[in-house]
């Protein structure tokens, strides 16, 4: 957050004397259609950061998705996180150097392109949260650029004259239904009833053969439409001339890694890359962070291990990776586990149990290396069956339970009276949410304020990202007070 | 004769089936083309075992394969962008649908909870109604609206319909585009459990009902005509109390409700369509323009639609890798041909008047009998000696329509090169 803050600071050069060389300039507008790749010298570094940069706002629109984000949600989202990673301003921003950050928009662009032209499914995944990034911008552009970004492109419509207006008139202003005092001033074109599919399944708009006639209000349809069909059927012709890059050694890397980015989830600090240094933990150090640091989730899985002294399969697997990610060591974990099954005879568990762990290291059998699950796969895959205790508490559980299992997780910080607010957003159907209220509030003596979320409004998305956050805020504060906290003396058994 | 018998069905093969309409229909020319070649073909064999991705070359191919397997009955699928017989050995990633006809799957079942004289698998004269509304308002919409031009309506062998839209547009869709058209035909939404299936209005307030979109205010009108006639008078569907209780469920005014339950409960013996007109008087005791009377009118229409608008079977046309029995086949079940429905006289349709396997067989019989020392006929036209012609003859006009678009599309090309 700190980089990044100081990179757009960076960035802003205000050059006063400047003349408006607008006909000439290579981005007139905010807003892109790509029609045109960058062709101009990168250096690596610009390459990838652009890239980076960029992904970190898809890969937020992408999270939205599947967290069933309602768009007016979406968009402050995907806006906050542009004016962090990617941002774009109009044309009358006087303070910001436009040009840059249009360069900047456009090469990344491009680069993502590359990276997610390779499978069928990246190129649709990219497609969607790509399309949702244009519409978020057209969104909060200014009329009179859009009008102008508009004019710049023919869009292959017919305009509906007065005559076949009058025609119609019906119709039309049936399919515009109450909105009818503008019918007299309201423009419509025509276009095949292909185009706008998302009009024809909401039958928004009249038709006959074939043609769609579409308001004005509902132009950006076609727009939208334009654009995703554009770049599907561009990312198809990369796709395509790809094998010709594949020579480049100092690109490929970086391509895949991007890729795999996008496919393991978000992109973040705490994702992949094993942690280091002081975030190392050691087996007898979870029961502690469980109680401080851990979602919800987690912190059942820790209880029911802590009172069976066993976990069920899918449980072990949740919690063992997440342990796993957190930067709990092969051998940590296997005396972890060793420990927590205290019933178990050591052969039992050797045979049963270590090679389990093993194999989720990376150790044992293909030797993948396994992601730790995110808050997608918990709360749509492997879903907990009767006996199952692993899964969302958020989603899983009872209302009662649910309720019931907070208080007492969160004794000190968390009160009855902050439960309507938490219960409305479960019921409502948004597990995230729930639970990025629950890491507010107990987490508000750090600091931490309503919507703030992990951060920058985020909200959680990974278990791991809550742990990692969870844990910087405490250090951040312990660091502050310089010299330990009696918290941190106390030990659980 | 028992239609599932392999004898019996190995002799169709061989004798009636019209493997050259059906590849004139598939291939839209006369020397093969991918449309063809890289189409796909599913076999159902006894005990179901089921074959995928099977294709040939020519319709004698077909017709070879068919007859060596004989299969219970074998099922269409999508153009792929290679051979499907050879999806083993192309990349999984050059192995994709390309092109399909657009199709439609409409089945009585969908309507068991609106019809009262049959159920399940089942039919009748009078259900065979629900059929031909539906078809007369897809076709008038698909044509008026949509454009297309070459519809082909089948008649599934037991109590659905199928329609296959040939197209060049229709095939060139992409599932989002056939998304949007299921859209624009799926008025009937949700289960056994929702009262209310129609959500369709535009604009709806809490106050204001909205108003239905315009496609559906066209089709409004044959439906009210279609709903006193069907629903009220042959399938009398409010007359018992389930039925009249589910009517009542859709009204969104307490009173109205209350006083008609009323009145029905003491007269259980009350004919549908004297309840419907005691259902409009108490609407019409509201003022003209008043709230509840707009709201009261909009649930009157919206019941209409609920009870006789097009229920689709919606999977079946969203995607373009969707199989669907190929028409000609015959019904395991029932033994009746898969046969091509004309849209304009569907009322006249009658699902047990259409030949079965055993009566065409014993055509087959009688007309060799006639012609003991004939002059030879073609092997391959057999099917014209008996009562399976017409229907062919009217999947000939129809691929000859295809034919002609694309043969019209390449002297236009011819031109333009001039």
């Amino acid at each position: 957050m700190f980089k990044a803050a100081q990179k757009s600071k960076a960035s802003i050069k205000t050059e006063p004397g400047q003349v408006d060389w607008y006909s000439t300039k290579p981005y007139p507008h905010r807003l892109n259609f790509y029609d045109r790749p960058p062709l101009f010298d990168v250096t690596i570094e610009e390459f990838e950061t652009c890239a980076i940069d960029r992904l970190r706002v898809l890969a937020e629109i992408e999270s939205s998705f599947v967290r069933n984000r309602p768009w007016d949600d979406l968009k402050t989202v995907t806006e906050a996180q542009s004016v962090k990673y990617l941002p774009l301003n109009a044309n009358t921003a006087r303070h910001a150097d436009t040009e840059s950050q249009r360069k900047r928009d456009h090469l990344g662009h491009f680069v993502l392109r590359l990276a997610f032209c390779r499978s069928e499914e990246l190129r649709r995944r990219f497609v969607k949260a790509e399309t949702t990034l244009f519409r978020v911008r057209y969104d909060s552009d200014d009329t009179s650029e859009k009008e102008e970004f508009l004019n710049s492109r023919d869009f292959d419509w017919i305009t509906v004259d007065e005559e076949e207006k009058l025609l119609f008139s019906k119709e039309l202003q049936a399919a515009s239904a109450g909105k009818n005092d503008g019918f007299s001033r309201e423009k419509y074109y025509k276009v095949k009833w292909t185009r706008v599919p998302d009009l024809i399944e909401k039958r928004k708009v009249f038709l006959k053969a074939g043609w769609a006639y579409v308001p004005g209000r509902e132009q950006s349809s076609i727009i939208f439409q334009e654009f995703e069909t554009n770049l599907t059927r561009a990312l198809e012709l990369t796709a395509k001339a790809l094998p010709r890059l594949d020579e480049d050694s100092r690109l490929v890397p970086i391509l895949s890694n991007l890729s795999q980015g996008f496919l393991v989830g978000v992109p973040s600090e705490w994702n992949g890359a094993p942690v280091a240094g002081e975030y190392v933990i050691t087996a007898e150090m979870v029961d502690e962070l469980a109680r401080k640091n851990f979602p919800m989730c987690m912190r059942n899985l820790h209880g029911v291990l802590r009172r069976d002294r066993l976990l069920k399969h899918s449980g072990r697997l949740q919690y063992g990776l997440f342990l796993k990610v957190l930067g709990l060591s092969i051998e940590e974990a296997v005396a972890f586990w060793r420990k927590s099954f205290s019933k178990m005879t050591d052969d039992k568990f050797n045979k049963e149990y270590k090679y389990n762990i093993r194999h989720s290291y990376g150790l044992e059998g293909k030797r993948a290396n396994y992601p730790a699950r995110s808050c997608q796969q918990i709360l749509l895959f492997d879903q907990p069956k009767a006996s199952d205790c692993h899964g969302c508490p958020y989603r899983h559980f009872s209302h009662d339970n649910l309720q019931t299992a907070l208080l007492s997780a969160y004794p000190d910080t968390l009160t009855a009276a902050d439960l309507p607010e938490i219960m409305h957003t479960v019921k409502a159907g948004h597990p995230h949410v729930a639970c990025t209220r629950v890491f507010e509030i107990t987490h508000s003596q750090f600091g931490v304020k309503k919507g703030e979320g992990i951060g920058g409004g985020e909200s959680v998305t990974h278990p791991n990202q809550y742990a990692a956050r969870s844990r910087e805020l405490e250090k951040a504060k312990k660091e502050l007070e310089a010299g330990p906290s009696d918290e941190s003396v106390a030990m659980e058994v | 004769m028992d239609p599932s018998s392999p004898e019996v069905m190995l002799t169709f093969y061989r004798r009636l089936y019209p493997f050259k309409s059906i590849y004139n229909w598939l291939n839209h020319e006369h020397a093969p083309t991918k449309l063809f070649t890289h189409r796909e073909f599913a076999f159902t064999l006894p005990g179901d075992v089921y074959l995928r991705y099977n294709s040939f070359n020519s319709a004698e191919e077909l017709k070879k394969q068919v007859c060596t397997l004989n299969p219970t009955r074998f099922e269409i699928g999508p153009v792929y962008s290679a051979r499907p017989k050879d999806k083993k050995t192309v990349r999984p990633s050059a192995f994709s649908p390309r092109l399909r006809e657009l199709v439609f799957d409409i089945d009585l079942t969908d309507y068991d909870s609106v019809r009262t004289c049959c159920s399940s698998a089942s039919i009748c004269r009078l259900c065979w109604t629900f059929i031909s509304a539906a078809v007369r308002v897809l076709h008038e919409a698909l044509t008026e609206q949509f454009g297309f031009k070459h519809l082909l309506w089948v008649y599934s062998g037991r109590r659905g319909i199928h329609l296959w839209i040939g197209d060049k547009e229709a095939m060139e869709l992409d599932d989002e585009g056939r998304k949007a058209i299921v859209g624009w035909f799926e008025v009937i939404k949700g289960g056994k459990e929702m009262g209310n299936k129609v959500h369709v209005r535009l604009s709806a307030t809490k106050n204001n009902p909205g108003v239905l979109p315009p496609s559906l205010q066209t089709a409004l009108e044959p439906l009210a005509t279609l709903f006193s006639s069907l629903i009220l008078t042959d399938q009398n569907c409010f007359a018992s109390k389930d039925g009249y209780e589910a009517l009542l469920q859709l009204l969104p005014e307490g009173n109205v409700i209350k006083n008609l339950r009323k009145k029905w409960e003491a007269d259980p013996d009350r004919h549908s369509a004297d309840k419907w007109g005691d259902l409009k008087s108490e609407v019409k005791r509201f003022d003209k323009g008043s709230s509840t009377r707009v709201t009261l009118t909009a649930a009157l229409e919206d019941i209409i639609l609920q009870y006789t608008y097009p229920r689709l079977d919606a999977e079946v046309s969203k995607r373009r890798n969707h199989l669907l029995k190929a028409p000609f086949c015959v019904h395991p079940k029932t033994g009746r041909v898969c046969v091509p429905v004309d849209p304009t006289r569907v009322d006249e349709f009658d699902p047990e008047a259409v030949p079965d396997v055993g009566r065409l067989l014993r055509e087959l019989d009688e007309a060799e009998k006639m012609e003991v020392d004939g002059e030879g006929w073609d092997d391959h036209n057999d099917w014209e000696r008996t009562s399976l012609k017409p229907y062919v003859d009217m999947l000939d006009r129809h691929a000859m329509g295809l034919m002609e678009e694309v043969r019209r599309s390449k002297i236009e090309k011819i031109d333009t090169t001039w």
